[in-house]
């Protein structure tokens, strides 16, 4: 299934297309066929069940993986046979933010927003300078720059690998899970950043949350993941009033559905030693 | 039967894989040198982490070396009426033998260790990854220049370990035991030749270095990216590097030896 946006024309090629990827580890099959399309500017959000292949997917969009079988195209550019050179190539008009920010541990907050600059540019200092402010300053955290990772929370963190992961002003930014473990003040103020920024620069995103409301905000498509393949896609609001079982069970967060809350085991009796119950 | 020869197949096939992946990136490493020239800077801040750094213990260790062997030269060549020959003993065992290997045992543990848990925790906070992304190489960016800085601190090292045991064993042989310093220093003199003895341990002391910085790095980043998976990491980097230092000792002693 493909994700076509009214308002754009229909020569525009889409920056990512996943076409019929099957991936797994060894024997053990992850996604199989699966298909999704991305026009440039919009926020895509990839929801599902842990261990569903939401992470695996986001991998296989920057070549951290490769598939099995089918392609995966960046701008048309089919990434799985580049060499390494075609591939950073490619990847340095990515960006990504980690689940915990992945900041390097021994520069400072500037110098991590700076690191992509000095190793990919030839700019000089002040430039690198005014540079890095501006992206710092985009995420709030101008003020932060002479910090160290350790002397930042856990949401300032991930604002500054934002800022890091913009720095060479990518045409696609992928997050991996972007709101956990935040407070609702820094999770909010990060949602409505990555979609300030994602319009404001003209990004594409593609954003792995569990975080139905806050991604469900600030998205303009939605992919699920479930058992080895997309089971839904949609704007938020069709996602929202869908009668799929388990799109429903999730997005309304219920604790049993088609997913079992409690996994299969033997029966409880057993387990505990208890004696069977008895015909009266 | 069958079961036991699919195993060693499996086990077999594993550790090809491991080796090769191992000389692959020791390959790159090596390719790497004209890139860590070009920003010498890297090398340079290796250089002081891994050489600057290590440099209290080697010359603490080195001194007490020194004094050791002083003591124990003179015990032995008083029997023989030629304890003045104990500033040559010491200068031979120090600048052949113990210089290089005793400071690329504590290299070892000092800075191998430092560099297996440095490069295991960026690999498990997922600093190496978020290089990637950002399409830096990290063999190119973090391990070549860790490499070289350990490959050129590693000679320098046990320079001044044996300088330093030098300099201990003249304290123990002159002040304290009383040997003339005349005798101590000349036979010293006459019977160290630079290229056989001191090339000697500086080929040894380039040779361990090579060898005990790829193994920390390799260990580092080969490790899995859990708290047991960098301790377990740490603990292979001291075995594995000591067992190579004094295997590779022998056989560079052997080959080294008519020299």
């Amino acid at each position: 299934m493909a994700f076509t946006d009214p308002n754009s024309s229909n020569n525009v090629r889409p920056l990512i297309e996943v076409k019929g990827v099957t991936v797994g580890y060894g024997d053990r099959v992850i996604l199989k066929d699966v298909n999704v399309s991305l026009p440039r500017g919009k926020v895509l959000a990839l929801i599902g069940s842990s261990g569903g292949g939401k992470t695996t997917l986001l991998r296989l969009l920057t070549r951290q993986l490769r598939p099995q079988t089918g392609q995966v195209l960046f701008d048309g550019q089919d990434l799985a046979p580049m060499d390494q050179t075609a591939l950073y190539a490619q990847r340095r008009r990515m960006g990504m933010l980690f689940q915990f920010g992945a900041l390097f541990t021994d520069l400072s907050v500037f110098e991590n927003v700076a690191f992509p600059l000095r190793e990919h540019t030839r700019l000089s200092e002040p430039m690198i300078r005014d540079l890095v402010l501006m992206k710092l300053n985009a995420v709030g955290l101008r003020g932060a720059r002479d910090l160290m990772p350790n002397e930042v929370s856990g949401g300032m963190a991930r604002r500054v690998a934002l800022a890091r992961a913009i720095a060479l002003d990518p045409d696609l930014v992928l997050y991996d899970e972007p709101f956990a473990g935040l407070d609702p003040i820094s999770l909010g103020v990060t949602a409505r950043l990555i979609r300030d920024l994602n319009d404001a620069l003209g990004l594409t995103s593609v954003i792995v949350s569990h975080d139905i409301h806050e991604t469900f905000g600030i998205a303009d498509h939605v992919v699920m993941v479930a058992n080895g393949g997309v089971v839904a896609q949609g704007t938020p609001d069709e996602l929202r009033n869908s009668q799929d079982p388990l799109v429903h069970q999730f997005v309304n967060a219920q604790s049993d559905g088609p997913v079992r809350f409690h996994q299969p085991a033997k029966p409880v009796r057993e387990d505990f030693g208890l004696p069977q119950e008895t015909a009266a | 039967m069958i079961g036991l020869a699919t195993s060693i197949g499996r086990g077999l096939r594993g550790k090809l894989g491991d080796w090769g992946w191992s000389a692959r990136l020791l390959g790159a490493l090596l390719l790497h040198l004209g890139a860590c020239l070009r920003r010498f800077v890297l090398v340079r801040e290796q250089i002081f982490f891994l050489g600057n750094r290590s440099l209290s213990l080697i010359g603490v260790s080195g001194l007490f070396v020194g004094f050791v062997l002083a003591l124990q030269g003179y015990y032995t060549l008083q029997r023989y009426g030629s304890a003045e020959a104990v500033g040559l003993l010491v200068a031979l065992s120090l600048v052949r033998e113990l210089g290089p290997v005793v400071t690329a045992l504590l290299f070892a543990g000092r800075a191998g260790t430092s560099l297996t848990a440095e490069i295991g925790l960026m690999k498990a906070g997922e600093q190496l990854a978020a290089m990637e992304m950002m399409a830096v190489d990290p063999v190119k960016r973090v391990l070549a220049p860790r490499f070289w800085g350990g490959v050129i601190a590693m000679p320098f090292l046990a320079a001044v370990f044996s300088a330093v045991g030098i300099l201990g064993g003249w304290l123990v042989a002159v002040p304290l035991i009383g040997i003339d310093a005349g005798s101590f220093w000349s036979q010293m003199q006459g019977g160290v030749d630079v290229w056989a003895d001191v090339g000697n341990g500086v080929i040894k002391s380039v040779v361990f270095g090579f060898t005990v910085t790829f193994i920390a790095l390799l260990q580092g980043y080969n490790c899995k990216p859990t708290p047991e998976g960098v301790s377990a990491a740490t603990t292979r980097t001291v075995v594995m590097a000591s067992l190579a230092t004094l295997g590779l000792d022998f056989v560079l002693t052997a080959m080294m030896f008519s020299i």
